[in-house]
């Protein structure tokens, strides 16, 4: 309880702890209601509340001596009637409503006690609400009226508790606090039993409300601006706006409070109200009613003008006004503390202010939405659709009215589709935590039941792949009218260039542009674009290793889409489907991108990727989007037959890696197991043939076709951490990617083997099978052993046995790095090699210490025949893995 | 340990359960050391049954008698802990 109020005596804290435990118990019995039970409720005390709306109003006018009987009354209606149709059909025990498609369950649980402050200016209607929603939700409500009317407040809370309790509502479901004080209220708000405070009144109780540190729907004052634009239907907005403003005299807070009016329409839109039995103030009235309603110390309205007659406040300000006269128009020149009656007023008193432009306009709307009524309500009439929606830019608002009376336009269910209530949410900038109108929605935790859902998957590969010995002669089928070949200059000396240029349909215009045999920067991107824009290709054939396709796949991005940043579509991403930055869709030119690869290793010809140097911050940059992939690939062997054993060696381990990692991938699927595990197959078959024994056909064009198929693999469940290593230890030390990939394999398999420091977040696998993965591909490879952890080791110990048959060097050490140079590396490669994308399909999440012990095993280096092999941490054990 | 009245099976009629808590209440007093009540054929509680149980932990507290409520299934057990009964009483299966 805030400290300034005086301690409660044990008698009065006894009452309150009786309430609460009373409301408690209530909610609990409640709780176990079903929706047919609640409903069943519900509809008789919406019958009483209809039976006694006149009744109850009376009692509300005669006890607090404010509005009008039959405004109260239909108020009373519309809290029942109108709330009652929207809330009849919905759903608000147990399930409430479920979306299949996205796995998604909302379930409704009560709240259990909840304690409610209500208004004088709008009692009894407010209760009704109050005790609907509270029905409809299973909650317990305990009442805290207005002291100036809880005579008719505590009689509709008997009204809707008796019928409730008859209808099989659990005893003690609402209550209502006799002659309470703010100390009553400070208790209550900080009961710890008390689940929601539901204040509805002056900034006083909601301000206490959310001080309370209670979870609390604070609804309090507002200051409506009103729009009335040169296009407006006028008769219609002069006839809205007195219904609104003389409402039970103007007492429901989102009444109008100042319109603002264009100058072309000014004059007649005041004759209008006068014909309709306005008075309109002249200066000096203007001023003497200022003094009379507002308050001048605090410029807040006058308490005792609140929800009075016109012709009463006219009486009290001196002002002499026809007798019937039901609204007074007081013309002011601005907003502010000079312009007294520039603030909320609840009474039938309107300020005008007339706007020389629509810009004027706004702002002087924009400043009366800042006088108090933010977050609450405006109002705009105009035919204009560009000025409506201006205006609901620059009012903040939660209830924005178009053509159509305030405070009944905002109550919903009337003038408009809104939700029908009788307590605004005036968001942040009225202290509240939500700006809707307050409805059973709110009386619930919805709780979301989210089932599990797998992602999508995809199999995506090039449209058209050859292969085989001289599958180069598919170009036939190719036509263009003008082609560009980009290759390096070692297969333009050796003659590839031309057995693919001679492939080409005759008539081809064919330009050949080399670029050095390296991995692509920027530079050389620059030129090749300006070669393709220059012969406006259509077609592109890349005759190279995984460089020159790379650099063939990012020139014809940047050629089809010039605006394309490449820095800033080599953005970070989680999930390919999900990233930030999209690839570029709109193309200003068209081409064909035909991909011969000449390495048996990248896949590049069949993969939506592509790598580039940045060779001023010695890092690579990957590039991944399906919009890279190739449109055809061709898988010649002819172009391998010369390929030195180093490159054969390099290039092979290179194109195992990425199997290897397709395989244990969280993105593996049926499709790209199958892939993956065949080109394991070839290369442990074929690579020390095809290294050994160069001119053997058979082992160079099954090496051609692995490093394919593990391309497909991999373009459709990615690579791992290894790549995310190799690719910061090769851009830092200049190493080979597919040597880079060596060092570090048969590390990556122990490690990823192993039990892992943290779970790689992925909806697609349902257990950790990295390491039984593993096992299957020892098997299919015939390694023997008997238990998973068997086949793991053997698997590591055939791949250090291929290393070493290929002359991988065993260590990074063996690279001639030093341990010093090396370890003053290390921030930077685990740095990278973490914002590296490639390690987020890896099967185990890497933390940065790990990466740095993989960078440390690899500079060691790998276990000599004989020695043990290399083990991360822990193996799995079999039982471990469900 | 006495058990003075064990176990009371309740109906599952919620005025039932309260008549009968009200009568155990009463007999409270003459009762020492433990008592079950057997709830396993309660399916529904209402707001009188609850007060009743009230009073039960209430008196048992006064006369340093434990109850102990049998086969409170898990419906029941969530208004009992909503109504902040549960830890004011052994649950037993």
């Amino acid at each position: 309880m805030p400290e300034n109020l005086v301690p409660l005596s044990e008698e009065r804290i006894a009452y309150l702890e009786g309430l609460v435990s009373q409301a408690r118990m209530a909610a609990a019995v409640f709780s176990q209601c079903t929706q047919e039970d609640v409903d069943r409720i519900v509809k008789p005390m919406v019958l009483a509340g209809l039976e006694n709306a006149q009744y109850l109003a009376r009692l509300a006018v005669e006890e607090t001596r404010i509005g009008v009987l039959e405004d109260k009354a239909l108020k009373n209606m519309v809290a029942t009637e109108f709330v009652y149709n929207y809330v009849r059909n919905k759903r608000t025990v147990g399930v409430i409503a479920e979306y299949p498609e996205r796995g998604l369950i909302e379930l409704a649980e009560p709240i259990g006690v909840i304690f409610s402050l209500t208004p004088i200016t709008n009692p009894t209607s407010t209760v009704l609400f109050k005790c609907i929603m509270a029905i409809k939700t299973r909650n317990a409500v305990i009442f805290s009226p207005h002291p100036s009317s809880w005579r008719c407040c505590s009689e509709a809370v008997r009204i809707m508790y008796e019928t409730a309790v008859k209808q099989g509502a659990p005893e003690g479901v609402f209550t209502c606090l006799e002659s309470h004080t703010l100390q009553d209220n400070a208790y209550l708000m900080h009961h710890k039993d008390v689940g929601l405070i539901d204040a509805t009144g002056g900034p006083g109780a909601v301000k206490a409300a959310y001080s309370s540190g209670k979870p609390a729907l604070g609804v309090g004052p507002g200051n409506t601006p009103v729009y009335l634009e040169k296009t407006a239907d006028l008769d219609m907005a002069v006839v809205d706006i007195i219904t609104s403003k003389t409402f039970d005299n103007g007492t429901i807070c989102a009444s109008e409070q100042t319109v603002v009016i264009d100058d072309e329409i000014y004059d007649r839109v005041l004759k209008k109200f006068a014909d309709l039995g306005t008075h309109i103030c002249n200066a000096k009235e203007t001023a003497l009613l200022g003094r009379t309603v507002i308050d001048p110390a605090t410029g807040f309205m006058q308490p005792m003008a609140v929800g009075q007659k016109a012709v009463d406040i006219a009486r009290f300000a001196g002002i002499s006004v026809k007798p019937n006269t039901k609204l007074l128009i007081a013309p002011i020149k601005g907003v502010g503390r000079e312009f007294p009656l520039s603030v909320e007023k609840l009474f039938p008193v309107l300020a005008v202010y007339r706007a020389m432009s629509a810009e004027e306009a706004l702002k002087i709307c924009v400043d009366v939405n800042r006088a108090g009524g933010l977050g609450h309500t405006a109002v705009v009439f105009s035919k204009n659709e560009a000025i409506i929606r201006k205006f609901g830019e620059v009012i903040n608002a939660g209830r924005i009215i178009v053509n159509s009376p305030g405070s009944i336009g905002a109550l919903g269910g009337v003038y408009n589709d809104m939700v029908p209530t009788f307590s605004f949410g005036c968001g942040t900038g009225g202290g509240n935590s939500t700006t809707d109108n307050i409805n059973v929605y709110h009386y619930l935790n919805i709780k979301r039941m989210a089932r599990r859902t797998p992602a999508h998957m995809w199999f995506r590969v090039p449209n058209q792949i050859y292969f085989n010995m001289n599958a180069v002669e598919n170009l036939r089928n190719c036509p263009s009218r003008s082609t560009v070949i980009i290759s390096n200059p070692a297969l333009e000396q050796i003659g590839h260039v031309d057995v693919v240029r001679r492939s080409l349909p005759p008539h081809t215009q064919v330009r050949v542009s080399i670029i050095p045999d390296a991995e692509p920067d920027i530079k050389i991107i620059a030129q090749g674009v300006e070669t393709l824009n220059f012969y406006k290709a259509d077609q592109i054939i890349a005759l190279g290793g995984g460089s020159v396709i790379d650099a063939a796949k990012i020139m014809k991005l940047k050629y089809e889409s010039p605006e394309a940043d490449l820095e800033e579509l080599a953005a970070p991403f989680l999930d390919i489907r999900k990233r930030v930055v999209q690839y570029p869709t709109e193309k200003v030119n068209h081409s064909r991108l035909i991909a011969i690869s000449t390495t048996s290793g990248t896949g590049s010809e069949v993969t939506p990727f592509a790598v580039m140097t940045n060779k001023e911050r010695g890092i690579k940059v990957t590039l991944a989007d399906y919009s890279l992939t190739p449109d055809v690939a061709i898988v010649d062997p002819q172009f391998v037959m010369s390929m030195p054993k180093g490159l054969t060696a390099d290039t092979g381990i290179d194109c195992l890696t990425h199997a290897l990692e397709a395989g244990v991938s969280i993105y593996a699927s049926a499709f790209t197991d199958s892939n993956a595990m065949q080109a394991i197959r070839l290369v442990f078959k074929y690579l020390p043939e095809a290294y050994e024994n160069p001119g053997d056909e058979e082992a160079r064009t099954m090496m051609h076709n692995a490093a394919c198929i593990a391309g497909i693999a991999f373009s459709n469940a990615s690579v791992g951490v290894n790549h995310a290593l190799a690719h910061a230890f090769g851009a830092r030390f200049h190493v080979a990617h597919g040597r880079a990939n060596a060092l570090m394999l048969p590390h990556v398999i122990a490690y990823n083997a192993s039990v892992p420091t943290k779970f790689m977040p992925s909806p697609n696998t349902r257990a950790y099978v990295a390491h039984k993965k593993y096992a299957v591909i020892a098997d299919l490879l015939g390694l023997g052993g008997h238990t998973v952890e068997e086949k793991v080791t053997k698997l590591v110990r055939a791949t250090e046995q291929l290393l070493d048959r290929l002359g991988v060097p065993r260590s990074i050490a063996d690279l001639g790095i030093s341990k010093e140079e090396f370890e003053r590396a290390m921030p930077d490669l685990t740095k990278n090699a973490f914002d590296d994308p490639s390690w987020r399909s890896n099967p185990r999440m890497p933390l940065i210490s790990e990466l740095a012990e993989l960078y440390w095993s690899a500079y060691r280096g790998r276990s000599a025949a004989g020695d043990e092999p290399p083990v991360a941490s822990r193996p799995v054990k079999e039982e471990v893995c469900v | 340990m006495t058990t003075a009245i064990a176990p009371v099976c309740f109906a599952i009629d919620s005025e039932r359960v309260a008549e009968a808590l009200q009568a155990i209440a009463a007999q409270l007093g003459s009762a020492d050391g433990e008592v079950t009540l057997d709830f396993s054929s309660v399916t529904r509680i209402d707001s009188s049954a609850l007060r009743a149980l009230d009073v039960v932990a209430r008196t048992a507290d006064e006369k340093s008698i434990k109850i102990m409520l049998r086969g409170v299934n898990l419906d029941i057990y969530r208004v009992l802990k909503l109504a902040t009964l549960a830890r004011r009483f052994s649950l037993v299966n």
